[in-house]
């Protein structure tokens, strides 16, 4: 998989400067390095450590512990399943097991192509309309497996 | 000064000592996996649990960690406490069954067999390696990463790592010999479970052994500020 | 900017109250107020493209300055959104669409006339209900914490200002000692509302009276419980009444920084929680010399990484010190030692939101609502299989049968009620038997679950109890930090079992093995998460041991959920031959024999998926 990103040493500082070089920031600052390049680059993190006088192997440490952050590159389409007890309790594993077909990556994953990058959640708080798939910020609800593949194919 | 009580014997402490502590002063047997006296305890393994009394109240607590008080009751082999410790051995046989020290430790608490399926792994994560990394050598080389079930202990990205300085003292105070570090010749070997890394070793000027990683030595040369020469003879030969 | 900044700042509680006024007096309680819920549920609905139209249409009819659009908080009835509540009447419009809006504007904004197909029927009378407050599913709520939700933006200090906001702050600094607010607190009877359900008046006297330089105040805003959505809720939909809060317990305290925790998950709770600390701040509200009191506080937010584990406290600091969320042992107590080694006093959202009520209204008004031992109220997350889902707010003591058929409006689709589920992955589920059972945190406690932090999920006749038991199992391996032994290896291994026993592979002494592991795991996890994580397994085994039974030794899953363990066949007597399931087959397992034949089902390309039978009106698909 390719689209590794070569991040900007500015940019890097600039981050780190909003939260004042402060070290117990760490987690807020990797999640604004995130949303910067969709996901954290090698050369971040060590920038990251650099900057905040905290060693590679505790930024790694930090990086490879919290589901929010991404070692590789993710695709253009974060496709999220909530797997909330309610969602569960209305078959949301189903919905999950055909996302998974359909696509053919496990949850975690990211297609060949770049195209969709599948996750899990728990809970979105609109269990009213579960089983919820939310793609790019935008809910599906009352999902089905039936309905799992023209929704994937609306979005390129 | 406290007195307290471990199975039944009245024991003077000092106050700020653990549970563990004024056991092993006292030769009273506790197994502590993840314990060593180099580094602060961390209480993960938590085979040194032991059944306290306190105020009426009955616990298991981890003795590494826990601090004696005056009047406390201790018991380290109550049936609680040894059901709790078969099935934590037993967990752990499960996940590495095929190290030596794992299945030795098993047959001196009394297990003989696990009842999961069995995995395959020789390192416990008792974190011993990362904290004498942090706390004593002071590098950080290597950390505990991933969450849960995927936790290792790694370099960064399995990669060799530009902090570590070769000292062995992860494989020294490994209680499982996880780590294997060698010497070959004028190259030392460490092998982690899931990477390794190799490390040029300085030769003595005068009688030509090969002595410690060049690494560690540019490592101590830049904490202490002393002239690299001081180095140029291995400890034989040095007057 | 900086004037405009000066010109907002209220030196002195007087300055506050006059601000109330001025706010108060200012606004025409008749001017008609279109309220559009901008809760979470509603918003997955389209609410946003509903208060958008709204706006438009004002402007559009020229009715700018004369009628008023604002976004509110949750409502709480998430079933029934996107909802509009219109005052002053308070006519409640439910499932309102951006195109009933042209509609609704003229029709009942302008001319005062109730749309009849927007009004919410209630299903025991089959009568319309027009009032927001006479709708069923509000009636036996006491919606104290929640009920400005729906009067405020919470994007605007005025609105919380405007229904009382702050004047609990006020009257704790200009009236009241830290050591009276503790004393208020603690005669009040204020439980912990995240799981824990300690008393908060003893926690806060503790970190009063710890030794350290510096003291830290924390907001628990980690919500993780799946199902559950409370406290994303209130941070969203009312954060003045959660920061509020905070102030009167820093002053309590003696503390001088806070922090909200909020989850990665809640980017909107983040926003709003932002904006209510820029306007606070700006009012003096925050920062140094609260209202001229002389005492300074101020707040950060911290956004969580996406592990639930951090909601335990001593993880949630450790990631606030930048490392991994890896909790320790508690016999130093983090009142005594917590962020950065400093006494620190960490609260639930609820908890904090419940605090200006009290000290607003007085510990003795308090300590009359709810049941001996579980003052005061709290908010549940009603979901599942459940008529009405949404957010409730309860007075302690109300029995369970009470909140899921005379609030939740029982089971849909005619199903039967199997258990509902308490406390998330550390609680239990409770079965029928125990329905009369009142809901406080010491008699769920005593049933084997516990109250946790509010989510309630129902489950009927088609909910398998071992599925449930292995989805609550896998989740906590997945969230499990790795660090201890029994939590890391005996979740995995407690898996592998119910994994087992759900596809068929269930041998006998696998029940005792996972109670045996328990055991082991209540005993020795380092942590809560481990120590409560048997709670699901132990009450399944107890109140529906048969079903586990069941799938070792007949290999049949009684609820019909358990792929492995159950068939789908044609009915050939039923089968018109209709083909709607051979559409619905993901892998062309049917295949139409013709009109009028039944359609025949090949067994070795089933994946058992069940698409078939969701789409089978005629009941021609068996499932067995």
């Amino acid at each position: 998989m390719k689209t590794k990103v070569k991040p900007d040493k500015q940019k890097i500082k600039s981050i780190l400067s909003r939260y004042q070089g402060d070290p117990g920031m760490l987690v807020a600052i990797l999640q604004d390095v995130q949303a910067e390049y969709n996901y954290l680059p090698k050369e971040a993190l060590v920038l990251v450590g650099e900057g905040l006088d905290v060693p590679l192997s505790q930024v790694y440490s930090v990086a490879s512990f919290f589901k929010a952050f991404s070692l590789k590159p993710r695709g253009r389409h974060l496709i999220n399943v909530c797997l909330g007890t309610a969602c569960h309790v209305r078959g949301a594993g189903k919905v999950l097991d055909e996302i998974q077909r359909e696509l053919n990556i496990k949850s975690g994953e990211t297609t060949e192509d770049l195209r969709y990058t599948l996750e899990t959640v728990n809970c979105v708080g609109a269990c009213a309309l579960g089983p919820i798939v939310v793609i790019d910020g935008s809910y599906s609800g009352q999902m089905t497996g039936g309905r799992v593949k023209p929704l994937l194919e609306s979005y390129k | 000064m406290v007195t307290l009580t471990i199975d039944g014997r009245k024991l003077k402490a000092e106050e700020g000592q653990t549970i563990l502590q004024v056991a092993q002063e006292n030769n009273i047997y506790i197994p502590a996996l993840c314990h060593n006296e180099a580094v602060k305890p961390y209480g993960a393994c938590r085979l040194c649990l032991v059944e306290i009394t306190r105020r009426g109240r009955t616990k298991l607590v981890a003795s590494c960690l826990y601090e004696v008080e005056d009047g406390l009751e201790v018991k380290t082999g109550s049936d609680r406490v040894v059901n709790n410790r078969k099935m934590l051995m037993e967990l752990l046989l499960a996940r590495c069954p095929n190290n030596k020290e794992v299945q030795v430790l098993a047959r001196k608490l009394g297990v003989e067999e696990t009842s999961f399926q069995q995995d395959d792994e020789q390192c416990i994560l008792c974190a011993l390696c990362v904290r004498v990394c942090q706390e004593v050598v002071g590098v950080s080389a290597i950390s505990l990463v991933n969450r849960g079930v995927n936790r290792q202990m790694a370099t960064p990205y399995y990669e060799p790592s530009t902090a570590c300085i070769g000292c062995g003292a992860c494989a020294y105070i490994c209680p499982v010999g996880a780590i294997k570090f060698e010497d070959v010749g004028d190259t030392r070997y460490i092998k982690w479970p899931s990477s390794q890394m190799e490390f040029k070793l300085k030769k003595c000027k005068t009688c030509g052994s090969y002595w410690m990683p060049e690494r560690q030595l540019e490592y101590i040369i830049e904490k202490t500020g002393l002239p690299p020469e001081t180095f140029d003879n291995c400890p034989d030969c040095r007057d | 900017m900086a004037d405009k900044q000066a010109s907002k700042r209220l030196n002195s509680v007087a300055a506050l109250e006059a601000l109330r006024k001025a706010i108060v007096v200012s606004r025409d309680p008749n001017k008609p107020c279109i309220t559009v819920c901008g809760g979470t549920g509603c918003h997955s609905f389209g609410s946003e493209g509903v208060s958008d139209a709204f706006k438009k249409e004002i402007k559009k009819s020229k009715l700018d300055g004369k009628v008023e659009v604002k976004v509110t908080g949750c409502h709480g009835f998430c079933e029934k959104g996107p909802l509009v509540v219109i005052k002053p009447k308070d006519i409640f419009y439910q499932k309102v669409k951006a195109e009933d809006v042209p509609e609704i504007v003229a029709e009942t904004v302008v001319g005062g006339n109730i749309i009849d197909r927007l009004l919410y029927t209630d299903p025991d009378t089959g009568k319309k209900v027009i009032h927001e407050p006479e709708v069923p599913f509000y009636q036996k709520q006491k919606r104290l914490v929640f009920g400005n939700n729906g009067l405020i933006d919470p994007t605007r200090i005025d609105d919380y200002i405007a229904v009382g906001g702050y004047a609990a702050l006020g009257k704790a600094l200009s009236g009241m000692t830290p050591e009276g607010v503790i004393k208020e607190v603690k005669k009040a009877g204020l439980r912990g509302r995240g799981g824990g359900g300690f008393p908060t008046g003893d926690k806060w006297q503790s970190c009063r009276d710890a030794e350290g330089e510096k003291r830290y105040i924390i907001c628990n805003c980690d919500e993780g419980d799946p199902g559950a959505f409370m406290d994303r809720s209130l941070m969203e939909g009312n954060p003045h009444s959660v920061l509020e809060g905070m102030i009167i317990g820093a002053y309590a305290i003696g503390g001088g920084e806070g922090y909200i925790y909020v989850r990665n998950e809640y980017p909107l709770a983040v926003k709003n929680a932002q904006t209510a600390i820029e306007q606070a701040e700006e009012h003096g509200l925050l920062g140094k010399n609260i209202l001229g009191s002389g005492f300074d506080f101020s707040v950060k937010i911290s956004r969580g990484g996406g592990a639930f584990v951090c909601g335990e406290s001593t993880a949630l600091m450790a990631s606030l010190e930048g490392k991994v969320g890896e909790p320790r042992a508690k016999y130093v107590h983090t009142v005594d030692k917590g962020l950065w080694e400093q006494p620190t006093n960490l609260n639930n959202v609820e908890t904090w939101a419940n605090v200006p009520l009290i000290i607003g209204n007085g510990a003795d008004w308090y300590a009359k609502i709810g049941s001996e031992g579980s003052n005061g109220t709290k908010i549940f997350s009603l979901v599942g299989k459940i008529n009405n889902t949404g957010l409730i707010e309860v007075p302690m003591g109300i029995t369970l049968r009470e909140i899921i058929y005379g609030i939740g409006g029982g089971i849909p689709d005619g199903k039967k009620f199997k258990a509902v589920q308490t406390g998330g992955p550390s609680g239990g589920c409770i079965p029928e038997s125990l329905l009369d059972l009142p809901v406080d945190f010491d008699q769920l406690d005593k049933a084997g679950s516990m109250m946790g932090s509010g989510g309630m999920i129902i489950m009927d006749e088609n909910s398998c109890m071992v599925d449930i038991a292995k989805y609550f199992i896998n989740f906590l391996e997945g969230e499990s930090c790795g660090k201890c032994l029994p939590c890391r290896e005996g979740l995995k291994r407690m898996s592998q079992i119910l994994t087992g026993i759900t596809e068929g592979r269930g041998k006998d002494g696998d029940i005792e093995l996972l109670e045996r592991l328990s055991a082991t795991l209540v005993d020795s996890s380092l942590c809560a998460l481990g120590s409560t994580a048997p709670n699901p397994v132990l009450t399944t085994l107890r109140y529906f041991r048969d079903e586990y039974e069941a799938h070792i030794k007949d290999k049949r899953c009684p609820a019909g959920v358990c792929k492995a363990l159950v068939t789908y066949s044609i009915d050939e007597e039923k089968c018109p031959g209709c083909g709607l399931c051979v559409k619905a087959c993901p892998v062309e397992a049917i295949t139409d024999m013709g009109k009028k034949k039944p359609v025949v089902l090949d067994q070795e390309k089933c994946i058992k998926c069940g698409a078939c039978y969701d789409v089978c009106k005629l009941g021609a698909v068996v499932r067995k």
